[in-house]
């Protein structure tokens, strides 16, 4: 494949529709990064969002219409399957509703715009490279792209000390991580002689495995790990979470997380990594437990969520360990249902936190149920996603996660895993508790919830009871590019 | 109208008709009044509905009716498949009976959040009937997991003082426990590729399963466990008094009267139905701690100085009751069993209500508030008389027929178990007629007794069913036991075919 690649010296051009999403995404990002000096700056403000917004919609678009046109492009770096397609929709998605869910909190916390939904977009642009990228060099410009817009994004509120903070924390200790992957990819290099997957693939099969296959899963497991905050590579994502504005770590703990699983998932099982299971195993288990003991003790949301997210990593990481068949599409469902219930989680912290991110502690969220029911119904709906419970995404997501452990005889791992869900009941639960069962210390008004506010977190409700109630559909979807990537 | 044509779509209407009501309720404005004269239209409709049931239940059958068997998701492999036999028959109907008491003993207790009120009750009738008509483990398992959130938030948010503390502790004990039940589905899910109970009762039995014989104790075990917490049976119980005393009435009257009832009713169909001889071989101590549950539930209730804490340890020694027959493998055993159940729900259930109405007007659930209301409040002592008399297990009452049967049942087993059995019944009769003594006779030492005003006509309406059907269930509990005896027959023939392998040996 990918010598017949290389005989065409020019792209042909249904080699472009394989990347058409990305082309899509770089336009309107660019698009918007030309009109925000022309257009005034009060209200340009929805303007450059609804931009963004045709732009991920379209991208969205962009991705299903490339589905039907799958195979190899640009010299073999580029590979469309349904694989790649899942990850481009669930990323196109996600940015979508973030979006829609930034409109308010762009307004609220007065922050210039324009940049911000740039950034989005080209965030994106690398996350869908990194989900249809065969090639490691390839994935490395795409995970850089990602990364480099997350931490612009992550100091968006430039006037807050602790954004800036989370800013900085999350460049150096990102660009440490993926100098690590980046290593790792040159070990592999030396070690097979390609930065294809499918040639390593080949070379680890064929021939006995070489030290440095090993140091190079390894190393590339370290830069993936801190992308998507499994432990031990956590340490940066309470603090930059709890820094970064809502809607933004509601993009960059679902979006770039999902990008960043799908090539562990390319490496770990495309390319067949040697040493897999004991890596994960501890990475897993490190990471649920980490997660949700950190969490147990946080008093301001935006940081429990973040330890929540930690332990979230672990489950999916569970499905790595794994066998092939059936733990790939449980880790990728689990990515899809996480998404959307951390997005819409996120959007009502985002709504509630009010100017400045003032509101933000738990108790400010005493007496939420009367105050505005139905935004603490569907943070509500969330955070039972998150727990686990019966109706929704999460708990299928977990469902298949520790089935398809229990298949492979990770009966261990399972058992931790499945109390790990039961410490994370508590704390989610102490959300819900605090909402519906203390009244407000004081009286905090009840700001109204605009029209794109609650498109986004409608469409998040309904995606966590679609996953819940119908999972089969998406599963089947999840199964069938399993099956493509396993061949 | 023909009857047949009905049987397929009855128990999803019965199930769900609740919610959709709840989803109604969801667009009513908020005007209190309307919306409680909605909720009690939808539960007391739900209830007629659910009346189809035993009215055109064929007794002589045994197995399951009213199936639907339809595939829900393919991958796992879940059905929507609901059934009824007549043992939990009779615990929907029970659940359809006792929720219009409670939108009415609740009409005017509660007055904040009062749509959420009735909307967390309707969602509550639709998650326990689900409970009990649901055939595909997973599907049991959802519903199970459904009855905590709403239960959880009647405690927390309309309770007492302690409120918070008791709901979160309610949450935690039973979602901890029913993961392992999960563990269990999902092992049994891995070996027979089905949630079907059906199916999966048939492959056990003919030894389709692969691993079952190592398994099959930890399997029992953790279905047990989540059922045990429920019931809840000794040592698992110290939530239930928490629940209770911090409750709101009609909480209590579902806690009580349902909820509990699942735990019994799970040991009793899948504890029995797919692990006959680890059922057997576990039963020693599982008796044992019913009878614990049952002469020590009677013994704390005797010291309680608060009266709804009374009614609930009294309610863990009449669960033991219901163990203790569940686990004597003996048909007047199971049947007394399931007669418990019912009679439970309906005599406790009324004396919540009782409990509540007195909390109405003073506030406060101390015995030693009370005294001498007999003179104030002739009406409602006569009503808790009556109940506490059903409860105790008068001749003609429906506490009784229950209770007899289950020690009758335990004496087949073994004698001893039958003579411990029995002095729990001389405790109830002891710490509740002590406490009506306390509250309703001699003189009034508080001022404010005196004028307390009796049972308005309200209270008068949701009461006088309950009493009206402890008094039949005394009178004629054939109407009821003919249907339960082919489904406890069914339950036990393993149980005969053990016995025989036992004999031949």
């Amino acid at each position: 494949m990918i010598s017949a690649g290389m005989t065409q010296a020019i792209p042909q051009g249904v080699e472009y529709v394989r990347i058409l999403p990305e082309i899509v995404l770089s336009l309107f990002g660019m698009a918007i990064m030309v009109l925000e000096p022309l257009v005034d700056e009060r209200s340009n403000q929805k303007l450059l969002g609804l931009i963004a917004l045709t732009g991920s919609v379209a991208a969205i678009a962009a991705s299903l219409y490339q589905s039907q046109f799958p195979g190899m492009g640009f010299w073999g770096m580029v590979k469309i399957d349904a694989f790649s397609t899942f990850f481009h929709v669930l990323v196109t998605a996600i940015a979508a509703v973030v979006i829609l869910s930034s409109f308010e909190y762009m307004q609220v916390q007065q922050i210039r715009a324009g940049e911000y939904y740039g950034l989005i977009l080209f965030g994106a642009v690398g996350m869908c490279l990194m989900s249809s990228a065969v090639e490691l060099v390839l994935i490395f410009i795409a995970l850089e792209i990602s990364s480099i817009s997350t931490y612009v994004l992550a100091g968006f509120r430039r006037r807050a000390a602790i954004s800036s903070e989370a800013s900085l924390k999350y460049f150096l200790l990102g660009s440490f991580a993926t100098a690590f992957f980046l290593y790792g990819v040159a070990l592999m290099f030396g070690a097979t002689g390609s930065t294809s997957i499918s040639v390593i693939a080949e070379a680890l099969r064929s021939s006995a495995i070489p030290m440095l296959a090993y140091a190079g899963i390894a190393f590339m497991f370290v830069g993936l790990g801190f992308k998507v905050a499994a432990a031990p590579f956590h340490v940066w994502t309470p603090d930059v979470y709890e820094g970064a504005p809502a809607p933004v770590v509601g993009f960059m703990s679902t979006a770039p997380k999902a990008a960043a699983f799908a090539v562990l998932l390319r490496i770990m099982f495309e390319a067949n990594a040697p040493g897999r299971v004991w890596l994960i195993w501890v990475a897993a288990a490190l990471s649920m437990t980490l997660g949700n003991v950190g969490a147990l003790v946080q008093q301001n949301v935006k940081r429990l969520l973040a330890y929540s997210s930690i332990a979230h990593a672990g489950y999916v990481l569970v499905a790595f360990a794994a066998l092939p068949n059936n733990g790939v599409p449980a880790a990728m469902f689990y990515t899809a249902s996480y998404a959307a219930m951390n997005v819409g989680a996120f959007a009502v912290v985002g709504h509630l936190a009010g100017a400045g991110e003032r509101y933000v502690s738990l108790d400010d969220y005493a007496g939420l149920g009367r105050r505005s029911p139905v935004l603490a119904a569907s943070l509500t709906i969330f955070l039972l996603s998150l727990i686990g419970i019966p109706m929704t995404g999460g708990f299928f997501a977990k469902f298949y996660v520790f089935s398809a452990a229990l298949q492979a005889n990770l009966v261990g791992l399972t058992i931790i895993g499945v109390l790990n869900s039961a410490v994370g009941a508590y704390y989610y639960l102490r959300i819900i508790v605090v909402m519906y069962m203390r009244e407000a210390r004081e009286e905090l008004p009840a700001v109204p919830v605009s029209p794109a506010l609650g498109t986004a977190l409608a469409i998040s409700v309904a995606a966590t009871l679609y996953l819940g109630l119908l999972p089969g559909r998406v599963l089947e979807f999840a199964s069938r590019s399993a099956a493509e990537l396993l061949h | 109208m023909n009857a047949e044509k009905w049987s397929p779509v009855i128990l999803t209407l019965v199930t769900f008709i609740p919610l959709a009501g709840a989803l109604l309720l969801l667009l009513l404005p908020r005007r209190d009044r309307d919306i409680r004269i909605f909720s009690l239209v939808v539960t007391l409709f739900t209830f007629v509905l659910s009346l189809h049931l035993p009215v055109h239940f064929h007794r002589a059958l045994s197995g399951f009716q009213y199936e639907i068997d339809r595939a829900w998701i393919p991958t796992p492999n879940i059905h929507y498949h609901l059934g009824v036999d007549g043992i939990s028959m009779w615990l929907v109907v029970l659940t359809t009976f006792l929720t219009p008491l409670c939108v009415l003993i609740s009409w005017k207790s509660i007055h904040e959040r009062v749509k959420e009120f009735f909307i967390i009750l309707l969602v509550l009738e639709t998650a326990l009937i689900g409970v009990f008509v649901a055939l595909d483990l997973f599907v049991f398992y959802f519903f199970w997991e459904a009855t905590l959130i709403p239960m959880a938030l009647l405690i927390g948010m309309y309770g007492h003082g302690r409120r918070v503390y008791a709901a979160v502790k309610f949450f935690m004990y039973t979602m901890i426990a029913s993961v392992f039940m999960l563990a269990a589905i999902l092992w049994l899910y891995a070996k027979v590729g089905t949630f079907d109970f059906v199916t999966i009762q048939d492959a056990i039995r003919s030894g389709q399963v692969g691993n079952f014989a190592g398994a099959a104790q930890w399997l029992f075990l953790g279905f047990f466990i989540a059922f045990a917490v429920k019931v809840p049976l000794f040592p698992f119980h110290t939530w239930l008094p928490d629940a209770h005393v911090e409750a709101p009435t009609a909480g209590s009257v579902l806690l009580a009267g349902v909820l509990l009832k699942m735990g019994t009713y799970g040991m009793l169909r899948f504890n029995l139905g797919l692990f006959p001889e680890q059922a057997r071989a576990n039963a020693w101590w599982v008796m044992i701690l019913a009878l614990i549950g049952i002469i020590y539930g009677a013994l704390v209730a005797l010291v309680q100085p608060n009266m709804k804490k009374l009614i609930a340890y009294s309610s863990i020694s009449h669960l033991g009751f219901v163990v203790l027959g569940i686990f004597s493998f003996t048909q007047a055993g199971l049947d007394g069993a399931t007669f418990v159940m019912l009679a439970h729900g309906v005599s406790t259930g009324a004396l919540f209500m009782l409990a509540g109405i007195l909390y109405e007007r003073r506030h406060t659930y101390e015995i030693s508030e009370f005294g001498g209301l007999a003179s104030s409040m002739p009406m409602y002592a006569s009503f808790f008389l009556f109940v506490v008399l059903a409860s105790v297990g008068l001749p003609l009452l429906n506490g009784f027929i229950g209770e007899f049967l289950v020690l009758s049942g335990a004496f087949q087993d073994r004698a001893v178990y039958g003579i411990l059995g029995a002095t729990g019944i001389i405790w109830s009769a002891g710490y509740l007629l002590w406490m009506y003594q306390r509250v309703f006779y001699g003189k009034i030492t508080h001022p404010v007794n005196e004028t307390l005003p009796d049972l308005d006509t309200r209270e008068r309406v949701a009461l006088l069913p309950a009493a009206a059907a402890a008094l039949v269930m005394g009178v004629a509990p054939l109407l009821w036991l003919n249907a339960i005896d082919p489904a406890v027959q069914t339950a036990l023939a393993p149980f005969a075919q053990l016995a025989s392998k036992v004999v031949g040996q």
